[in-house]
């Protein structure tokens, strides 16, 4: 009789509870989707870090973790427009792989034997970055003409790519190896040299959140303005702390991460600094690959968001008919998508070069599932319309935890791929039953 | 109504061709400012497929267009929009995905000065032409998949009229409502009207139409059996030029008819 009584109150007490977690989702407009992708985040992180004995959840750990994302995470940004377009594209793995073998002949034989640079020349890094955009956007160009003018499936014009720009990485060296890469270049791709220190990861963390309470305040000036519904200011309040606090609290985890012990000595000495008693911390700070995600993520946010041309985009996969007949000209926005993933795809290049210090031509091999199982898992819908770049991107890092967990672990190879296709599948399967209780 | 003046639209000659089937065979019917035009005609007539060729949305293999009396090229949707013309689909043409709001503005996107969408803007000038056609309406934040039928008809002729439409396409703008939402559609036609817009209301059922147009003109397997005054012939006559393509004395015989006659 106790358990009957004690579970029902319990159950009463639930209901009471949801009522006060609905209204709470509804006062802050919180989008309940992407709470659970934080909770299912969560959940893994923690699951790790107890499983792992305490290495998960270490400042190390996560400043690595965080590395390891961001090139699938650029990417994942292009593939929620491709998607949400009912479109594919399979050959980013491979148009990676070439432009990253581009980017890396440029230079270390095109412009220093070629064109008589002289090594550390400051322009190097540059012109390889710019040629490694534009092969990037051209090659992209290219897909997207096929698949928007002469009207061949986007599944078969990338499924060839992927064979053609894997071909072609191996066709610019006959698949040797181009190492090393330039100094400058190589900061694209993390390591003590390659973050910003602790002082500038403060500085950003700091802008960022004025940024974000600027973003709140606009917002509610222009709902004033046309006389809309204002959120309450408990939860305008709420957002805007959470969101700083985040903010904050991850730049404390990457000025939590010192570097190692060598290259402090070698800093140490080259600038005549005696290292004292215990140690010197330096810390690493946020790394430039992960400023250079974030980057892509706000920019593409911003375009999916505000822009025409990311209306059109949602426009386009809700309903291509009347995308068409509203008079967008959609072949052209779908030929601009591609050469989005293009230019998004070079720039993942540049951070798996630059992380790699080498260019192999097997670099970013089956990147193309990875990319597009984080836009997926992140919530962007395959029959189209329906994706935002926020969950593509959280998507990328939930893959990328679930990886990098395992090795921790010690999971071998074969087991990991097993778990990362299951999650994958389950994660959708979840998804779908979501959206059809939400309707 | 003034029929000697220079029509709003006069489609002439108009033909095209699905794979060997000729959707719309040498077709001609004009509209004149604050006329209303219907086009009658079975499932399959080609009265769509003649309308839009005037959209845009198919490009014709023959004839000609003329807008205020001058030859128009409408290569696509866009070029008919400039010359102020509007369309209402049978299918509404809603991007379900997204809000009333930006379905509205679809295309003709309201900016702020750094070229951004001004969202806050095109909803409360969606609020306002919403709050107009049916004050009951108050689902702006949602996708219009969610809407009912009746919303989602708003919405699709909010769309249509919100851009000072000079000539606006009506194909089947009554199929999804109940009788009162028709009813508010018939005034709305009147309305509009009055304000000088030429509109061609297509429609296969005659009685939907018959009361609201100054013209109908019938057209059957792509042809035009005739065109006439809605004084001049009764709804009797007109279900027979639907039906049979029997030309009545009251209206001015198409190619169709000649076809069925001899």
């Amino acid at each position: 009789m106790t358990d009957v009584t004690t579970s029902e109150s319990a159950d009463r007490a639930r209901a009471s509870e949801l009522g006060a977690v609905a209204r709470f989702l509804k006062a802050t407009e919180i989008d309940t989707r992407m709470l659970g992708m934080v909770g299912a985040l969560l959940v893994i992180w923690i699951g790790f870090h107890i499983l792992s004995n305490g290495l998960f959840l270490t400042p190390r750990n996560l400043w690595n973790l965080s590395v390891q994302s961001s090139s699938v995470a650029v990417m994942a940004t292009g593939m929620v427009l491709v998607i949400v377009t009912r479109n594919i594209d399979l050959s980013v793995g491979s148009l990676l792989g070439f432009v990253a073998m581009i980017m890396g002949v440029t230079q270390t034989v095109f412009l220093p034997r070629v064109m008589g640079f002289s090594l550390g020349d400051p322009t190097i890094w540059m012109i390889a970055l710019a040629a490694g955009l534009v092969v990037g956007v051209v090659i992209g160009a290219f897909q997207g003409f096929l698949i928007a003018y002469l009207g061949i499936p986007a599944f078969i014009v990338t499924l060839g790519g992927l064979l053609v720009w894997r071909g072609a990485a191996w066709w610019v060296t006959s698949g040797q190896t181009v190492a090393p890469m330039d100094a400058t270049f190589r900061l694209m791709g993390g390591g003590p040299e390659g973050a910003i220190g602790a002082t500038w990861s403060w500085v950003i963390g700091l802008v960022a959140c004025v940024a974000v309470i600027l973003m709140l305040l606009s917002g509610r000036r222009q709902r004033k303005r046309f006389k809309f519904p204002l959120r309450p200011v408990w939860a305008e309040v709420f957002l805007g702390t959470v969101t700083c606090a985040v903010i904050l609290g991850a730049v404390w985890v990457a000025n939590s991460y010192p570097w190692p012990a060598g290259t402090v000595k070698k800093y140490a000495e080259a600038n005549n600094i005696t290292i004292p008693e215990g140690g010197l911390f330096i810390a690493h700070g946020i790394a430039i690959p992960v400023l250079m995600a974030i980057a892509a993520g706000i920019i593409m946010t911003f375009v999916t968001t505000r822009t025409r041309f990311g209306r059109y985009v949602f426009a386009i996969g809700g309903n291509p008919e009347a995308a068409e007949l509203a008079g967008i000209n959609t072949r052209w926005v779908t030929m601009k998508i591609f050469m989005v993933m293009g230019f998004l795809a070079a720039i993942s290049a540049a951070i798996s070069t630059a992380r790699l210090n080498a260019a192999t031509n097997a670099q970013g091999t089956l990147d193309e599932l990875l990319v597009i199982a984080a836009a997926v898992i992140g919530g962007t819908s395959l029959a189209g319309g329906v994706g935002t770049v926020a969950g593509a991107m959280l998507g990328a890092l939930l893959m990328q935890s679930l990886q990098s967990g395992m090795v921790l672990l010690g999971v071998d190879t074969p087991l990991q791929n097993i778990v990362v296709g299951l999650v994958l599948v389950v994660a959708v399967w979840l998804d779908t039953l979501y959206r059809r209780r939400v309707q | 109504m003034d029929q000697t003046s220079t029509p709003l639209v006069d489609m002439k000659n108009i033909s095209i061709a699905f794979g060997g089937i000729r959707a719309v065979d040498d077709a001609s019917v004009d509209l004149h400012a604050g006329e209303v035009v219907a086009l009658l005609g079975h499932n399959g007539a080609g009265k769509s497929t003649l309308i839009k060729i005037l959209s845009g949305a198919y490009k014709r293999d023959g004839g000609s267009i003329f807008v205020n009396g001058e030859e128009v090229s409408i290569g696509n949707p866009r070029d008919a929009k400039k010359y102020g013309i509007e369309t209402i689909y049978q299918t509404l043409a809603l991007a379900d995905n997204v809000d009333a709001a930006a379905n509205l503005f679809l295309g003709r996107e309201l900016r702020t000065a750094w070229g951004t969408l001004d969202d806050v803007a095109m909803e409360a000038e969606a609020r306002n032409v919403m709050g107009r056609l049916n004050p009951r309406f108050q689902r702006f934040k949602e996708p219009v998949s969610k809407l009912s039928g009746g919303q989602r008809q708003s919405v699709a002729i909010a769309r249509a009229i919100l851009f000072n439409a000079r000539i606006l396409i009506m194909d089947e703008p009554t199929a999804a409502l109940g009788p009162q939402e028709t009813a508010q559609v018939g005034e709305l036609v009147k309305q509009l009207k009055a304000d000088g817009i030429g509109i061609f209301l297509i429609s296969h059922d005659i009685h939907d139409v018959f009361d609201l147009a100054d013209r109908v003109c019938v057209m059957k397997n792509g042809q035009v059996v005739g065109t006439a005054r809605t004084q001049d012939v009764t709804k009797d006559e007109v279900l027979g030029m639907i039906i049979l393509g029997k030309c009545p004395p009251g209206a001015i015989p198409g190619p169709g008819a000649m076809a069925i006659a001899a």
